[in-house]
């Protein structure tokens, strides 16, 4: 069903985007022996979620989501996690060529066949349309036998009305188990979506099981898409 | 965190008085507000580990408090102060936090910086 890659390179900025945008694909990829990278550009120190009762502060919330980010990846089989050493929320400050040739040192180094990253314009956080700016740059960049293909995470509003509908959409009912766990490591981000996920469990609300189950993907060509400025 | 306790607030901040320190104000709505709010105006400020000396520290005693610093040259303060902590570095935090428990505000004092 899912075609066996050579290398997945996942960069995304923030620890728990992963669990949100790709946990069931990743953990499909590694239950194949795929290998998986993922690079974690921020350790989300800006995060408003300090758990309610809050049992996290500004300060130590680094800490903390940095084994929320190890447990999770460990959930769902990624052993290969990188930290990309960016501060949160401040991605898009950053020089716009230091940011496309960091982008393509981990491409460059990883060598992957399949990139998976955010959808410039489409992905909301102001850390995700920066990351996703400079990889889809940088991805253009290379000699085009070097460039993976690239499955992108698109979830702003106005997603489907200006992109269409994503061409990639994964089932991964199989694995929904490692995608739940991910999602309860990720605690001081998650209690929220961790009691209406229990809860629709329990009442079998399709809601919840087409959320969890699914994962969908824009596949982005460099060579026909007009790339976002800066 | 805990629920703010005026008096023992006030004695903190005002034990950094009249030296130089650190400090960390953010206000923030989260990057999402206008995501899960059409229309939401999304405004925000941060500022971290800029040094400067105050010569007093007043906390409201309405809650969620107001927590303002006199400068010898201007003034700081932050409005919607629910929470407190010290960390183990002695560094004075605190935190307006909204119905759900989401920072809104933040305010913190301390001697040495704060982390990058």
């Amino acid at each position: 069903m899912l075609e066996k890659e050579r290398h997945v390179l996942v960069i995304l900025p923030h620890p728990d985007d992963e669990t949100f945008g790709a946990a069931g694909t990743i953990a499909t990829y590694r239950s194949m022996d795929v290998p998986v990278t993922y690079v974690c550009l921020t350790l989300g120190e800006m995060g408003r979620a300090f758990g309610n009762p809050p049992f996290a502060n500004r300060e130590n919330l680094r800490d903390i989501r940095k084994k929320e980010l190890f447990d999770a990846c460990e959930a769902i089989g990624l052993t290969d996690v990188r930290l990309g050493g960016f501060r949160d929320k401040t991605i898009e400050f950053e020089e716009q060529r230091y940011l496309i040739d960091r982008m393509k040192a981990y491409i460059e180094e990883v060598n992957p066949s399949l990139l998976i990253a955010f959808y410039p314009g489409h992905s909301v956080h102001p850390d995700h349309e920066a990351s996703a700016r400079a990889i889809v740059h940088a991805v253009a960049e290379l000699p085009k036998e070097q460039r993976p293909t690239l499955h992108l995470i698109a979830f702003s509003n106005d997603a489907k009305e200006q992109i269409g509908e994503p061409d990639v959409h994964r089932n991964v009912a199989h694995v929904v188990d490692a995608k739940i766990d991910a999602l309860n490591a990720h605690a001081s981000q998650t209690i929220w979506i961790v009691d209406w996920v229990k809860e629709g469990l329990q009442t079998d609300d399709p809601e919840v099981y087409e959320w969890l189950e699914n994962e969908y993907f824009y596949t982005y060509d460099v060579e026909k898409e007009q790339l976002p400025t800066w | 965190m805990e629920l703010m306790n005026r008096e023992q607030v006030q004695q903190l901040l005002q034990s950094f008085a009249n030296e130089p320190v650190y400090i960390h104000l953010e206000t923030t709505s989260g990057a999402y507000a206008a995501h899960l709010q059409e229309g939401f105006f999304n405004s925000g400020a941060f500022i971290r580990n800029v040094q400067l000396t105050f010569e007093h520290a007043h906390v409201t005693p309405d809650s969620p408090h107001r927590v303002g610093l006199k400068l010898p040259h201007g003034w700081v303060y932050a409005q919607g102060i629910t929470h407190y902590t010290v960390t183990e570095r002695d560094e004075l935090l605190l935190a307006g936090l909204d119905g759900e428990g989401k920072l809104a505000v933040a305010l913190q004092v301390s001697r040495t910086p704060f982390a990058q």
